[in-house]
């Protein structure tokens, strides 16, 4: 598993691409995460699951960048990253959603997908505030892109509706699409599909195989039911109280021990 | 009609003027507010801080020259130069950026994600600071603020007004300043709007306003993006302090003005640009009017208590303002 491996839907699957190196985090006397370490491969949809308050949320905002581990380092793209703010890291390629909804919910699907685009437009204050030459190339080429996104996630008759007035599914959905409109080299999503309906779950579950199959995109995700996550991860770190105790393929993870332990609800000694 | 019929039509423009002259000042509240929940007490002073600055740039005074003489023992007091009217609008807006950006870095990062009463407070400590050292920089003196607009009554509008009510009455009385400065408010509010909604930084101000961590997530720095808000609020300060100044002359009371920017946001909402608007012409009008019909029965200065009541009304039945966000706080 050096240099990848082939999925067995016959993907190829690259290096690696982010790296966590015995991650420790703790809040005051409370440890969050310990000793954890793991990869993520170029291509790949790599889960995190575990029960509730197992850490899996805190893992992901080491990832972005909203906690810094006490202990551990993470690699990003072969180079060692060091203490960095949630905007430098999105800078470097790493978008997200979020467990409980983070949407403008004042602004317009459209004006939401396009904040996605933020690190993407670089014109001066001044340029932007007189909309001539780069700022509104951007503008129009960035506009562009969004309404590609829009289009592959099927929202395109909510565009300009406020996100505020739509359907839990839908923001969702539209929150796939911010961070899309990135166009990530990681893209972590933190259970995106909690508090949704069956035929939601199975939207939800084919749109992040085909943003992984379109655009090659790595995604991260974290789910704490089993079902669907095993039928589109290729492999699966799992958690419980902090600590990893399961990773691989889902199939090895399904048959390890510890792992129905901390399922089934095995005490801890 | 009557004169009477015109003459109300006159206060109701009068206010409508007034008006303009409040939601200027709610409005750099609302920028503020709507970006980082802070409400900031100082807004008056900065508008106040802007007015001195303008003043002391175009007529060419000598920074701090009360320290200054006091130090060195020298008599400076003029460099001796008069800058243009527009010239020192812009390089007192330079300052009010400046400002911004010092306000940020020593005041507001080192307390970022503190609760916002502590926030408020260090507004208020901030507000006394300027005061001084406003005075400091520039004398505590009352100045006269003239950058070129048009003062007194429009005789125009006036005479072409003049016959439409009886003998009795005259045309309408409108000052020329009051008619300018409703004209700037309106430009400056369409050229914010359209910033606001056409623009990365605009959207990112937006975005800001809306949720900081997942405005974080998408790369804004949120820092940079306050600087902005500050800057933008520090012009609008600005041009309220141009508007009140020049009527009023530049001295302390101006930067009393900022209350009467609090029963327009309780009006308005604290979150809505077009509710500093609405709130503040409805405020204007209302006080204006109720002085005219009212305010003789019950022995005058009704404008002095008039827009707190009507907002404490508002407050009883609409909390959340006439356009502010609702407040829906989950248990």
């Amino acid at each position: 598993m050096k240099d990848g491996y082939t999925t067995p839907d016959g993907r190829v699957i690259g290096d690696v691409v982010m790296e966590m190196k015995n991650i420790t985090l703790k809040f005051g006397g409370v440890t969050a995460i310990k000793d954890i370490s793991f990869d993520i491969r170029e291509g790949e949809i790599r889960a995190i699951i575990g029960p509730n308050g197992a850490g899996k949320s805190s893992m992901l905002n080491v990832i972005n960048g909203f906690y810094h581990p006490q202990e551990g380092e993470v690699w990003f793209r072969g180079e060692k990253r060091g203490p960095m703010k949630p905007h430098q890291i999105a800078r470097l390629g790493i978008a997200r959603t979020f467990q409980n909804i983070a949407l403008f919910s004042g602004m317009s699907t459209l004006d939401n997908i396009m904040t996605g685009r933020f690190t993407k437009m670089t014109s001066g204050l001044l340029a932007q505030a007189i909309w001539k030459g780069k700022a509104e190339r951007e503008e129009v080429e960035n506009r562009e892109v969004v309404e590609k996104i829009i289009d592959f996630l099927e929202i395109q008759s909510i565009r300009k509706t406020p996100v505020g007035r739509l359907p839990y599914g839908l923001q969702k959905r539209v929150e796939l699409g911010r961070a899309l409109a990135a166009e990530p080299k990681l893209l972590l999503l933190d259970e995106p599909m909690a508090g949704m309906n069956v035929e939601e779950k199975e939207d939800m579950s084919r749109f992040i195989l085909d943003v992984n199959d379109e655009f090659g995109t790595t995604i991260a995700l974290i789910e704490h039911d089993m079902g669907v996550v095993m039928d589109i991860s290729d492999r699966v770190v799992v958690m419980d109280y902090g600590a990893k105790i399961g990773d691989g393929t889902p199939d090895e993870v399904r048959k390890d021990q510890a792992v129905i332990d901390a399922y089934l609800g095995v005490s801890h000694d | 009609m009557g004169a009477q019929f015109y003459y109300t039509i006159e206060v109701f423009l009068n206010g409508l003027m007034a008006g303009v002259m409040y939601a200027l000042v709610a409005l750099g509240f609302v920028l503020i507010f709507k970006s980082s929940g802070i409400f900031n007490y100082a807004q008056g002073v900065m508008a106040l801080f802007a007015a001195q600055t303008l003043v002391g740039i175009q007529t060419g005074l000598v920074p701090f020259s009360h320290l200054i003489n006091a130090a060195l023992g020298t008599d400076v007091h003029h460099f001796g130069w008069h800058i243009p009217g527009i010239l020192s609008i812009l390089l007192t807006t330079l300052v009010m950026i400046g400002f911004a950006w010092v306000v940020i870095k020593l005041v507001l990062k080192p307390l970022a994600g503190q609760e916002p009463i502590i926030l408020f407070m260090a507004t208020i400590g901030l507000a006394y600071f300027m005061e001084g050292f406003g005075d400091l920089m520039w004398g505590s003196d009352i100045k006269k603020l003239d950058v070129g607009l048009p003062q007194g009554g429009n005789f125009a509008i006036e005479e072409a007004t003049a016959s439409l009510g009886g003998p009795d009455f005259y045309g309408f009385y409108l000052d020329n300043l009051d008619i300018w400065a409703a004209v700037i408010a309106t430009l400056l509010v369409v050229a914010l709007t359209l910033f606001s909604q056409y623009t990365a930084t605009g959207r990112a101000l937006r975005a800001v306003a809306d949720d900081h961590q997942a405005a974080l997530s998408v790369g804004i720095n949120l820092e940079k993006i306050w600087v902005v808000v500050w800057g933008v609020a520090g012009f609008v300060a600005l041009v309220a302090g141009i508007m009140w100044g020049s009527k009023l002359g530049v001295q302390f009371s101006l930067s009393l003005i900022a209350l009467k920017a609090l029963p327009v946001l309780m009006l308005g909402g604290f979150t809505s640009i077009p509710g500093a608007i609405v709130g503040g012409l409805i405020i204007g009008v209302g006080e204006k009017l109720f002085e005219f019909a009212i305010g003789p029965m019950i022995g005058g200065a009704t404008e002095n208590w008039f827009a707190y009541v009507l907002a404490l009304i508002f407050l009883v039945f609409r909390p959340q303002g006439l356009f502010g966000d609702k407040i829906i706080e989950r248990v």
